[in-house]
C-alpha cells in the first residue's frame, strides 16, 4: 500500500476505507479502546462511563433537500455517541474555511447547527476556526467531536450480536444519499427524496430506558445498511439473514436507484439505525420505536444466525438467497 | 409486475421454477444472458439458486465496460495527462485497468477527470470551461449511443468548439454473430437485452433463429421477467423450435425506437471495432460521420499512446465469450478482487466476475 495514492474510493466507508484504516492508521494507533471498533470510544473515567466520537464533514453541495452541512455535522456526531448507548452532552466544532467563502452562508450553516443541537439537547462548548487559501479546501469543512454519558446498565457493542436476535431497522433507506446526489448533479428526483438527517438520541434514550437489554445499535451511514451489517457480522463472528421484502425502501428511492443502477442497501443514511435485540423484547422495542417520529416506520428486517460466520445473506423477493457483501469503493452510475 | 404482491411474486416464481425443472429434465443446457444488467439481476435476486443445476446461465459480451479494450483505456489515460484536457466519463470507467494505470489513479495524481451522469452534463462542463478541451468517453451499446449522438448534435447547434467524443460505442447483434461464427461458444438459447432492444427492435436478431436455429427471448430485468424468459426459452428448446420472442413487450416495441435510431445514423456510421476478448468484429462499432468530425477527439487532439499490454493470466476474454465461468479463473477472488481488479470483468458493476464475487456465488450456504 505504501506505493499507492489515496483515491476517492478510500473514503467511501466500504472495503477500501477498512483497508486504509487497517494498514495505515491501526498499526500506529492500536489500543484496546480503538480495537472495539464501535461508532465511538467507550471510556471509563473515575467510575463514569463516557462515549466519545468524532467525524469530519466535507459534503458537496453544502445545502441539500432536508439539510445542510451544519445539520449533518451535529446529527452525525450526536448519533455516533448515541449508538454507544450514551446520552450525548457536549460537542466541539472545528471549521476549515476557504478564503472567499460567503459569511452569509456561514451564518446559515451555524444557525442550522444551533437548531440541530437544540433539538438533540446538546451544547457546542468548544471550537476552532482556520481559514486557508482559496482552492485549498472546497468552501467549508466541519469537524465535530461529541461526548456523552453511557446510560447505567447499558452495554452496547458491535460484538454483542448473537444467533436468534432480531434485527430492527428504524425506517426507509437511501434518502440522504439520493437527496445529496440529486442536488449535486441536478437530477430531478421526486420532492419526497429528502435527506433523513436527524438526531436519534431521543429515540435511543426512550428505547434503552424501557429495554436496557438491547445488544447492538449502529447507524448505517456511509456504505449503507449492507456494509454496516457486514461490520457487525465480522465483529461478532455471526451470520445475518435478511428478508428483502421486509426492508423499507420508498418507491421514489427505488425508482431513482433503478435508473442510476444503485443498490439502496449501500446508500448512506443520516437518520436511521439498526437495533439487535432478543426475540422476547422485540415487540416492546418495536412499539417504542414506532411511537417516535424518527422510528415510525421501524420493522424487523432479519435475524442473526450462527453460520456462515461474518457473512450477510439476503432472502430475495422471489425466494432465492444471495450474499450481501460490503461496499467496495463508491457506488457509481452504470452505463447501460 | 411491480403491482404484484410479494405472495403473488413468490407463487409465480415457484411456478416458473417448477416448469423449468420439468422442461429441462434429462438434458444439460447453457443459456447466455447477453446484457450486464441481466447478469446483475440474476445474481441479485438469487435466480441461480432457484434454477436446476443442469440449466447453466453464462454471461455474454453485454457489459460495455468489460468489452472496451485496453487500447481505448490507454488512449483516455494519455488524454487525461494533458493539462488542457478535461475527461468526462461515467463512473464505471474510472477503475478499469489500462496497460499501466487507471483513470482513478490519474485523477488522484491531479488529472482533470469528472464523473458525469449523462453526455449532456459533459456538454455543460465544456460550456463552463472554454479553456479546456472536454472529452466525453462514449462507451456503451445502442442504449446509450443515441444520447452521445444527441450531445454532438447539440454541440454543433450551439457552436461549442471545445467538446469532443472518444467513441467506443458498440452494436450488440454483430458481436452475437461473431460469437456464434467462432463455433466455440456452445449456447442453447439467448436472453436478449431489453434496453438495447428498446432502441433497435427485434429484427436485428432474426439471424439467431434463421441462420443458427437458436432460440432468443428479449427479456426485462425484474427477477420474474428473467425467470419467465428462461421458461420461454426452455419451451422452445423442448419443442425443438427456434423463434425470436419478446417477453419484454411492455417496453420493447417490435420496431424499436425509430427516432433514436435516426439520431444514431445521422451522427454515426457503422465501422469495425475491437472488443476485449472477441477481437476485431466487422461493422460492430460506431464512428462519427464526416459531417461531425470536428467533435471526434482522435481526429482533433493529437496524442501519443503507450504500447498496449494485456494483464498476464487475465481470462476476461474467455469469460466474455461464455467459455469460462469466473470461479474457474485462477485469479478470481485471489489476485483479482473488486478492490484490486486485474481485468475489466471484475471492475464494472455489470461485470460477470464482479457479480460472482459480490453476490457470493457458492459462498452463502442456504
Amino acid at each position: 500500500m505504501s506505493n499507492e495514492c489515496v483515491q476517492l474510493a478510500h473514503g467511501s466507508g466500504g472495503k477500501l476505507s477498512h483497508d486504509l484504516i487497517k494498514d495505515v492508521m491501526w498499526p500506529a494507533f492500536a489500543n484496546e479502546i480503538l480495537g472495539e471498533m464501535n461508532d465511538g470510544a467507550q471510556l471509563h473515567i473515575s467510575g463514569c462511563r463516557l462515549a466519545f466520537s468524532t467525524d469530519s464533514y466535507v459534503v458537496k453541495p453544502l445545502f441539500f433537500p432536508g439539510g445542510d452541512i451544519g445539520k449533518l455535522a451535529v446529527c452525525g456526531t450526536v448519533n455516533d455517541v448515541a449508538m454507544n448507548g450514551a446520552l450525548p452532552l457536549y460537542l466541539s466544532a472545528g471549521f476549515v474555511l476557504e478564503e472567499g467563502f460567503p459569511i452569509a452562508d456561514l451564518q446559515r450553516i451555524v444557525a442550522s447547527m444551533q437548531q440541530a443541537a437544540k433539538e438533540a439537547g446538546v451544547h457546542i462548548v468548544t471550537g476552532d476556526t482556520k481559514v486557508v487559501e482559496k482552492g485549498a479546501v472546497d468552501g467549508i469543512y466541519i469537524n465535530t467531536a461529541g461526548i456523552g454519558k453511557i446510560m447505567d446498565g447499558i452495554h452496547i457493542s458491535g460484538k454483542n450480536a448473537l444467533p436468534g436476535q432480531n434485527i430492527i431497522l428504524s425506517g426507509y433507506l437511501g434518502e440522504h444519499s439520493l437527496a445529496v446526489m440529486g442536488e449535486r448533479h441536478g437530477l430531478q428526483f421526486p420532492q419526497s427524496v429528502r435527506s433523513d438527517c436527524a438526531p436519534l438520541n431521543g429515540l435511543v434514550e426512550a428505547m434503552l430506558t424501557a429495554v436496557p437489554k438491547v445488544a447492538v445499535l449502529r447507524d448505517p451511514t456511509r456504505g449503507g445498511l449492507a456494509t454496516t451489517l457486514n461490520e457487525i457480522a465480522l465483529q461478532s463472528g455471526v451470520g445475518i439473514m435478511l428478508e428483502e421484502t421486509h426492508i423499507p425502501i420508498s418507491s421514489a428511492v427505488q425508482a431513482a436507484c433503478d435508473i442510476l443502477g444503485f443498490d439502496p442497501l449501500y446508500l448512506a443514511n443520516e437518520g436511521k439505525m439498526v437495533v439487535f435485540v432478543e426475540p422476547e423484547s422485540t415487540n416492546q422495542v418495536l412499539d417504542i420505536m414506532q411511537q417516535h417520529v424518527y422510528g415510525s416506520e421501524a420493522r424487523v428486517i432479519g435475524t442473526v444466525v450462527k453460520e456462515p460466520r461474518g457473512q450477510v445473506g439476503l432472502r430475495t423477493r422471489i425466494g432465492g438467497v444471495r450474499l450481501l457483501d460490503m461496499l467496495v469503493g463508491d457506488q457509481l452510475p452504470r452505463i447501460c | 409486475m411491480l403491482s404484484m404482491t410479494n405472495e403473488e411474486v413468490k407463487k409465480a416464481a415457484a411456478f416458473f421454477t417448477r416448469e423449468i425443472e420439468k422442461l429441462a429434465s434429462g438434458r444439460s443446457l447453457r443459456l447466455m444472458e447477453v446484457c450486464g444488467t441481466h447478469t446483475v439481476s440474476i445474481f441479485k435476486s438469487g435466480i441461480r439458486q432457484l434454477l436446476p443445476e443442469n440449466v447453466e446461465l453464462v454471461s455474454g459480451p453485454g457489459c460495455p465496460v468489460c468489452v472496451t479494450p485496453n487500447e481505448y483505456l490507454d488512449t483516455a489515460i494519455a488524454y487525461s495527462r494533458k493539462s488542457d484536457v478535461m475527461i468526462t466519463t461515467f463512473g464505471d470507467m474510472l477503475k478499469v485497468p489500462g496497460s499501466s494505470s487507471t483513470l482513478a489513479k490519474e485523477k488522484a495524481q491531479g488529472s482533470d477527470i469528472r464523473i458525469v451522469y449523462s453526455s449532456l452534463e459533459a456538454l455543460e462542463f465544456a460550456a463552463k470551461n472554454p479553456d479546456k478541451k472536454v472529452i466525453f468517453l462514449a462507451v456503451g451499446f445502442e442504449t446509450t449511443a443515441p444520447t452521445a449522438a444527441a450531445a454532438i448534435l447539440m454541440a454543433d447547434e450551439t457552436h461549442l468548439t471545445n467538446f469532443y467524443v472518444l467513441s467506443a460505442h458498440k452494436l450488440v447483434p454483430p458481436a452475437l454473430r461473431a460469437l456464434l461464427a467462432s463455433g466455440k461458444s456452445h449456447v442453447d438459447g439467448f436472453l436478449l437485452p431489453g434496453h438495447v432492444s428498446a432502441i433497435i427492435g427485434l429484427q436485428p436478431y432474426d439471424f439467431l433463429s434463421k441462420e443458427y436455429h437458436i432460440p432468443g427471448v428479449v427479456a426485462g430485468f425484474e427477477p420474474l421477467d428473467i425467470l419467465q424468459a428462461v421458461y420461454m426459452l426452455l419451451l422452445q428448446i423442448h419443442d425443438q423450435t427456434a423463434r425470436l420472442e419478446n417477453q419484454y413487450s411492455r417496453i420493447v416495441p417490435k420496431e424499436g425506437n425509430p427516432s433514436a435510431c435516426r439520431i444514431l445514423s445521422q451522427v454515426y456510421q457503422q465501422s469495425d471495432a475491437v472488443w476485449r476478448g472477441l477481437g476485431k468484429i466487422p461493422n460492430s462499432g460506431m464512428s462519427i460521420r464526416e459531417k461531425y468530425q470536428a467533435f471526434d477527439a482522435l481526429l482533433n487532439i493529437p496524442i501519443i499512446v503507450e504500447e498496449t499490454k494485456e494483464a498476464s493470466q487475465c481470462q476476461c476474454g474467455k469469460v466474455l465469450r461464455g467459455l469460462l465461468q469466473p470461479s474457474n479463473c485462477l485469479l478470481f477472488g485471489k489476485a483479482c478482487r473488486p478492490e484490486h481488479p486485474i481485468g475489466s470483468c471484475m471492475v464494472s458493476v455489470e461485470g460477470t466476475c464482479a457479480a460472482w464475487y459480490k453476490y457470493g456465488a457458492g459462498r452463502w450456504q442456504v
